[in-house]
């Protein structure tokens, strides 16, 4: 932007995209927050009436909060740890010159063009299905009791599914950076004598600190709000086992109808996922600076 | 010590052979250049005799010893890559300490061989960056300090310099040469650049389609090529090459001469022609003259020439410097 001139046009070019990105986000937020200050039923219509924070103290003093919470920060956790710790070695693993390099990579990466609906149906129904799961057979084969996953480990069966769907993603991000490592660089770490697992820590490592660094904060945004795995396999039961912040909300907006109390639960949300991004760019964004 | 053979070297890779038979004997301490344009295979032979390519045929020997199944880091060789190559995220320390740390030493003796390190390359306020706050020169010398701290039997340098802008590369060839020679352990150093190779080498190895065409001081080269390939490779300007009659007055089918051996006589005798481009550049002036039926010649001489584009000329070799070649390239000598 050379002079005042283009300045000015640039400034007028950009100006409908803009404002028109600004109201899609403003009058949202701004219907939210003027619902978490109602009493607003669905179930009980005409009756809205102005209750100031009683919508928010509902939220957080419901005991289902606590526990969604801490699922959601089990849930997120599971699936980084689980992610980051297998997608490296796969990654590894691609990077190597294999026959059939390209198929394996393509399935590698398949999970996730699966939807999540689809692929947690296919989770509940052919793999983890207590009596016709593929699981269930396996254990049968070697003489053991099935698990009926989603009744005893309910939990645990979410971060499964929901790692299996990121895994590529985290797989993909690092089989490109490890392509961008630089060939003599490793060359240099032989001729220095170090052997395969020196050159991983000392070298391997430090050069994905930055790739990791993105999958986390990328898959974080992701897993906050994951829905549909909860909806179609357990339905955040049983009990609130598998409930999260985002299945609590909607089942406060769609089950109870209580759109007051779920505006209210959607601000708290925002203000976690703030919390959560604060923290995480506080410990491994500066992995991100040049 | 550091005395390398090489005996019936060869690489290809698949149907492609690369080095076609290489017989090579560096004595302990010298300078040894390879030479040659891109694609003759000099990389490659370096990397053999770092052991980062492994052979197709052939021995390599360190000191006696061969080593073609010994990994590199065995091979008590050091090597400054092109790109340097030198580990970002770790400062300048870490970096020169890297190879001791591998080889298990003691934490007192690393900072001790670092730092000596450092203070020989004047490093030595620098070991707390990062690569990336280094000049381009500075990251060389680090990429040195990496080779010369682990005290190697020869250093194995891969274009280090390519990478410089021509002032400092002038600059760390001189560095380059004063360190080998105070060190006084043997190097290896690949280039594709024939002034490099004339002014650090004892000896120069010159390569073209992996075939070595000769081996020997950068004077020897100079003045006695083995045939028209290091002629032509050797010297800038280009040597002149000549066939047909004029070569056969000379009893060869093709002679060369280089642009200094060419006298100019304003209205003598010798090859008449017509200067079509003349550069002045104060200490020398080179003229490139067309012969007629000879072709263009090149002529270099010291000094200033008052002469133009378009000025007449004649031209006659110094008889002593003629290079004289066979039909196949080699040289014929008296």
């Amino acid at each position: 932007m050379a002079t005042q001139q283009t300045q000015l046009l640039a400034r007028s070019l950009l100006a409908p995209a803009v404002v028109l990105l600004f109201i899609w986000m403003i009058v949202p937020l701004a219907m939210t927050v003027y619902f978490s200050t109602l009493h607003y039923n669905l179930l009980d219509p005409g009756t809205e009436s102005f209750v100031g924070f009683e919508n928010f103290r509902y939220f957080l003093t419901d005991p289902a909060f606590l526990a969604s919470l801490r699922n959601t920060l089990v849930l997120v956790g599971s699936v980084l740890g689980i992610t980051i710790l297998l997608g490296v070695p796969v990654a590894l693993l691609l990077d190597q010159p294999v026959v059939g390099l390209n198929i394996v990579r393509l399935m590698v990466i398949a999970p996730f063009f699966v939807m999540p609906t689809v692929s947690a149906l296919i989770w509940k129904n052919l793999l983890m299905h207590p009596v016709s799961g593929l699981f269930a057979w396996l254990f049968r084969l070697v003489g053991l009791e099935p698990i009926d996953w989603f009744n005893d480990a309910p939990l645990f069966a979410i971060i499964l599914i929901v790692s299996w769907q990121w895994l590529p993603f985290a797989t993909l991000i690092l089989l490109t950076a490890l392509q961008s490592l630089d060939e003599e660089q490793k060359e240099a770490a032989e001729m220095d004598g170090a052997r395969a697992w020196s050159t991983f820590i000392y070298i391997t490592l430090p050069h994905l600190a930055r790739p990791i660094t993105v999958v986390i904060l990328i898959e974080t945004i992701f897993l906050l709000t994951v829905f549909a795995e909860i909806f179609v396999t357990t339905g955040g039961g049983p009990g609130l086992q598998t409930t999260n912040i985002a299945f609590l909300i909607y089942s406060q907006a769609l089950v109870q109808y209580d759109i007051g109390n779920a505006s209210a639960g959607g601000l708290v949300a925002v203000v976690i996922a703030n919390i959560v991004a604060f923290f995480l760019v506080r410990i491994v964004g500066r992995n991100l600076e040049a | 010590m550091g005395q390398i053979s090489l005996q019936g070297v060869r690489k290809s890779f698949g149907p492609v052979n690369i080095i076609r038979g290489a017989d090579l004997d560096i004595e302990d301490g010298s300078f040894v250049v390879f030479v040659g344009p891109s694609g003759c295979g000099k990389t490659t032979l370096l990397r053999l005799i770092a052991g980062l390519e492994d052979v197709s045929g052939g021995k390599i020997l360190i000191d006696g010893k061969n080593v073609v199944d010994v990994p590199p880091a065995k091979r008590g060789l050091s090597m400054v890559f092109q790109s340097y190559a030198l580990y970002p995220h770790m400062s300048v320390r870490g970096n020169i300490a890297f190879g001791l740390k591998m080889a298990g030493l003691p934490r007192a003796e690393i900072d001790r061989k670092v730092e000596a390190a450092a203070a020989t390359l004047n490093l030595t306020p620098y070991l707390e960056r990062k690569p990336r706050e280094l000049s381009g020169g500075q990251r060389q010398r680090v990429a040195i300090g990496r080779a010369i701290v682990r005290e190697p039997k020869a250093f194995l340098f891969d274009e280090p310099l390519s990478n410089l802008d021509a002032a400092l590369r002038v600059q760390m060839r001189l560095e380059v040469t004063r360190l080998q020679k105070q060190l006084a352990t043997t190097a290896v150093y690949v280039t594709h650049d024939q002034v490099e190779a004339m002014t650090m080498a004892d000896k120069i190895v010159v390569l073209n389609a992996g075939n070595i065409e000769q081996y020997g001081s950068p004077l020897e080269l100079y003045e006695r090529p083995a045939n028209v390939f290091v002629a032509g490779f050797i010297g800038s300007p280009k040597m002149n090459f000549i066939s047909g009659d004029v070569a056969r007055q000379y009893n060869a089918a093709t002679i060369g001469v280089r642009p200094e051996h060419l006298r100019i006589d304003r209205d003598g005798q010798g090859w008449p022609g017509t200067v079509t481009v003349a550069e002045h550049l104060g200490s020398d002036t080179f003229l490139y003259v067309d012969a007629g039926k000879i072709g263009t010649l090149t002529v270099r001489y010291v000094g200033e020439l008052d002469l133009a584009a378009g000025d007449p000329v004649s031209l006659s070799p110094d008889p002593a410097r003629v290079h004289r070649f066979t039909e196949d390239g080699t040289s014929i000598r008296a």
